[in-house]
């Protein structure tokens, strides 16, 4: 049992506001991911919960355990930072097995489980090196294997891999995502990256100036946003957004629709426009459209269609999978 | 342009600072290794003579050299042990979050800018003084008998002037060094339950290995010539209880007018400096690489 339960908490820097209060379950085993843009508290969720910044208000309980005011040794929590904070003068197997130690754990069993999470982590070969001669992913490894030695309830990861290059990075989020499948422990992990968000998690919970915008799987996300900032913030490319009479056609103060949700043609169809740019990505065209009323969109279609730039392209919105939002940015349910 | 043209002018452009310097050094080495070999004494001018190696002799038998050779070496120690310790403790209390940050700083600063003979001298009157000073004060205050420092405890007495005005040297590398410590090693450090000890033992420290190498080796090369405070405060006494190299080669030359003697032991001290920095870049040098 690892549930972490958030009732009502607030953190407040002086008078400035980063959280306001705000409710969060976090299940057993769940995959959660904090997403949202820079800025937005997601850090600062994630420090609270650890214990390295305390809240302001409100309640934290860790495994139905009152943990609001414990120190973030005794949460039994384990994190993985941004810069991976690993101890620069001692040795990898140091490093991991550091807080094992601090644990007073006996040597022989520190020993079989530094062993182990080498292993694991394929570290094995750098076990006597410093960080300080290590490559950028292995230093990530290190940083996981300091944490999973500990069996910890839950696992804490601090955009962990915005550091990596982007071949790297692919790699090391089907790790962690493995990971999290063989140890089948609760992780909480922040991104900015939306791909990383949908990839990855059970649950993604996002985050704007630190109210929660909506908290779902990553397909409910996708398909039924709350509102206009989760609809354009969840998928790549960004969903195309209208306003003013064409979303008055639809009761709507504003209509969303994504580019992979449009059909499109070269001789008819519901908008017309001009293809300003066409991104081939072979599998996938994309097409920079300025839609005649409409102004600037972005089509998806298939990469074998013919077109260029300064191509006239007719899309039709699929009309199920176009969003309607109300003045507010609500999302108005059909 | 490092073509053997450019090689040779460059060469040729530094060679007139490097002849003064080496001559600057060269010489006076040439003549003190000149006079430590003549019986010369400034009682009796017009006698030198050439002896030989008896001037060594003479100096490394002197029951004052292995007493000045240990005082040096108790100094140092002493000192450093206090500096370091102090310096360390000092940075760490520095390093918090306090009300009139800036002014404290440099009120810990201060008796760096004191020179040596000033601190001594207050040291010594206004402190140490068995009648008039504050210690005498404190100690007639708990109704205890004055200790004289000086005469009781000389070295000690030194040691502590010494200390006080190179404590803040320390404590100024080692804060440095302590603000430059990576604020997520210790919140890493937090999250693996190590507590206020085990993070300055297995963090701070190691991370402030390097600085406190650098103040290690910069204090030894000054505090090996120590002469300043002990002239002003002790004189080297009672006896030989304060000498250390430097005086006693001073006290030797000037004082007994022995400029052979004193030559040779100038030499002597030149000689035991060189093997301090080999021992000292041998045990902590190695802490200076990356
Ligand atoms: N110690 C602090 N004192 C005052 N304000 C702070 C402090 N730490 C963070 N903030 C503010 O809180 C807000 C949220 O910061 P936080 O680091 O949680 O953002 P984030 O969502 O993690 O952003 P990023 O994706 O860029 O890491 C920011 O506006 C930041 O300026
Ligand atoms: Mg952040």
């Amino acid at each position: 049992m690892s549930s972490i339960h958030l009732k009502n908490v607030v953190k407040r820097f002086g008078e400035v506001e980063v959280i306001p209060p705000l409710d969060l379950e976090i299940n057993d085993g769940e995959f959660v991911v904090f997403v949202g843009p820079s800025g937005c508290g997601k850090s600062t969720l994630l420090r609270v919960i650890s214990g390295l910044e305390d809240a302001t208000e409100g309640t934290i309980h860790i495994d139905d355990q009152e943990a609001t005011s414990m120190p973030p040794g005794e949460r039994g929590l384990a994190m993985v930072f941004q810069s991976y904070a690993l101890y620069p003068h001692m040795s990898v197997r140091k490093n991991i097995s550091f807080p094992l130690k601090m644990a007073g754990m006996d040597q022989n069993e520190i020993n079989s489980r530094v062993n182990e999470a080498a292993k694991v982590l394929n570290l094995s070969d750098y076990i006597d090196r410093k960080p300080g001669q290590l490559s950028g992913g292995q230093r990530q490894r290190v940083a996981i294997g300091r944490c999973i030695v500990r069996e910890p309830t839950a696992f804490l990861f601090d955009e962990p891999l915005s550091n990596l290059d982007a071949a790297l990075r692919v790699n090391m989020r089907l790790e962690i995502s493995e990971l999290h499948k063989n140890l089948k422990t609760t992780m909480i992990y922040v991104t900015h990256d939306q791909v990383e968000a949908m990839t990855m998690a059970d649950k993604i919970v996002v985050l704007r100036d630190g109210y929660i915008e909506q908290v779902g799987s990553p397909l409910d996300l996708y398909n039924k946003p709350d509102n206009k900032f989760v609809a354009g913030f969840i998928g790549s490319p960004k969903m195309n957004f209208f306003s003013g009479d064409v979303a008055a056609q639809y009761n709507a103060d504003s209509i969303g629709i994504r580019p992979e949700h449009m059909d499109s043609s070269t001789e008819s169809g519901k908008w017309s426009g001009v293809v300003k740019v066409a991104e081939h990505l072979g599998s996938d065209t994309f097409l920079h459209v300025v839609l005649d009323d409409l102004g600037a969109a972005l089509v998806r279609v298939p990469g074998d269609m013919p077109v260029t730039t300064g191509d006239r392209v007719y899309a039709t919105p699929r009309t199920n999978e176009l969003h309607r939002f109300d003045a507010q940015g609500k999302t108005i349910k059909n | 342009m490092a073509t053997t043209h450019t090689q040779r002018t460059a060469k040729l452009m530094v060679s007139p600072s490097i002849i003064l310097l080496l001559a600057w050094m060269i010489i006076p080495l040439g003549m003190t290794i000149y006079f430590s070999l003549l019986r010369y004494n400034l009682l009796s001018p017009g006698t030198e003579s050439f002896t030989g190696l008896d001037n060594y002799k003479y100096f490394l038998t002197d029951p004052a050299f292995f007493a000045a050779l240990s005082n040096t070496l108790v100094l140092v120690l002493g000192v450093l042990l206090i500096t370091v310790i102090g310096g360390i403790l000092l940075a760490l209390l520095l390093d918090q979050p306090m009300f009139g940050q800036g002014i404290v700083r440099i009120l810990v600063i201060a008796p760096f800018f004191v020179m040596p003979t000033v601190s001594a001298l207050v040291w010594k009157n206004m402190f140490m003084n068995p009648v008039n000073g504050l210690f005498a004060w404190l100690a007639k205050l708990f109704g205890a008998q004055p200790f004289d420092f000086l005469a009781h405890a000389p070295l000690f007495s030194i040691i502590l002037i010494v200390a006080w005005s190179w404590l803040p040297f320390a404590t100024l590398i080692l804060l440095t060094s302590l603000q430059s410590l990576d604020k997520d090693q210790m919140e890493a450090a937090d999250m693996d339950g190590a507590g206020m000890l085990a993070k300055f033992f297995y963090i701070t420290l190691p991370h402030m290995s390097r600085a406190i190498t650098v103040v290690i080796l910069i204090q030894t090369i000054f505090l090996l010539s120590i002469f300043a405070e002990i002239l002003v405060t002790t004189n080297g006494g009672p006896g030989t209880e304060s000498t250390n190299i430097a005086f006693l080669v001073y006290s030797l030359s000037l004082l007994q007018f022995d400029v052979g003697g004193g030559s040779a032991g100038g030499i002597v001290a030149v000689i035991l400096a060189n093997i301090v920095a080999i021992f000292l870049v041998r045990m902590v040098g190695k802490n200076l690489e990356a």
